[in-house]
């Protein structure tokens, strides 16, 4: 449980904030944690949590699986440093280029296919998968 | 009789001819160190002959190299037969194993996912070690969190100690 007492702050936040399916598990000496955050806000105080709890998040004693809730139709911003968002043909850096979000771009999420590749469709009509970390869903 | 004198002129013909063609043991060696080195795989070949018998000696690579060495001396013309003499080299050691350290449980496409979330951070290196992604490099703050998430999304243990804050 000393995992538990560490995040103890982080998992408090998780609750507060309403985060869904909210699961911690303690395995092998690392705390698993996953769940749905509300918004991206959530999202980054919750990272922000850790980096204050385990300063430069060096212990590697966290294994924080936090995603944000969005659902197909959901807006999606994309976050890039400055650069273009490359949208693929399949969910792999493998993947013909298919297209290009802009930086701050808002696209459209039409599938997550899985926790690091999303299926997205730009407003003009390109479609395809773009690496979910430089997606962040947009309030309503 | 005339055809005797015919089979008898053929004869000493066919002799004197045969005498006149059979290379000496010098011409022999020529021939035989000239074919073999003209390999380079066979350049250190020794060469000896006596009575177009050739001994060959000198170290070959392998097996393969020797038999080359032995057929490449008898195909020379007026050699009689060849005592292959040539040693052949110890195999290399065979490469050593990777050390347990560098081996890892993490599958190609885990792996394939951190490296496509990192491919946007320069100055960032990483290796697959056990169960952790190992990473290397100067990031600022924002991007150590941001491969903090990408590992995370990949369910990926992290190891950041070689991870050095720029300045």
């Amino acid at each position: 449980m000393a995992l538990q007492d560490k995040y103890a702050e982080l998992l408090q936040a998780a609750n507060t904030m309403g985060v869904t399916n909210l699961a911690v598990a303690e395995k092998e000496g690392t705390l698993h944690v996953s769940g749905t955050a509300k918004s991206t806000a959530d999202y980054d105080a919750l990272w922000a949590l850790y980096d204050k709890i385990d300063p430069n998040m060096a212990s590697g004693d966290l294994m924080m699986n936090i995603d944000i809730k969005a659902d197909v139709g959901a807006q999606l911003k994309v976050t890039t440093d400055k650069t273009n968002l490359n949208i693929r043909s399949t969910p792999s850096t493998e993947g013909a280029i298919v297209g290009k979000a802009a930086h701050d771009e808002i696209v459209t999420l039409v599938e997550k296919t899985d926790d690091s590749w999303w299926k997205i469709k730009t407003k003009d009509g390109e479609e395809g998968y773009a690496y979910a970390q430089y997606l962040s869903p947009q309030p309503n | 009789m005339k055809l005797n004198k015919v089979i008898m002129a053929v004869l000493i013909l066919a002799t004197l001819g045969f005498m006149s063609c059979k290379p000496n043991d010098a011409d022999i060696k020529t021939k035989v160190e000239a074919a073999l080195k003209a390999d380079p795989m066979m350049a250190s070949t020794t060469v000896d002959v006596k009575e177009g018998v050739v001994t060959i000696g000198g170290e070959c690579k392998d097996d393969a190299c020797k038999a080359h060495c032995e057929k490449t001396a008898a195909e020379v013309k007026g050699v009689k037969s060849v005592v292959n003499n040539c040693t052949v080299a110890p195999p290399p050691p065979p490469p050593a194993a990777p050390p347990a350290s560098l081996t890892t449980v993490l599958d190609d496409a885990t792996q394939q996912k951190v490296k496509d979330g990192l491919k946007d951070i320069k100055g960032v290196t990483v290796a697959f070690v056990e169960d952790k992604a190992v990473l290397t490099g100067d990031v600022t703050k924002a991007d150590r969190m941001k491969i903090m998430q990408i590992l995370a999304s990949a369910k990926v243990k992290s190891d950041v100690s070689n991870l050095m804050d720029k300045k």
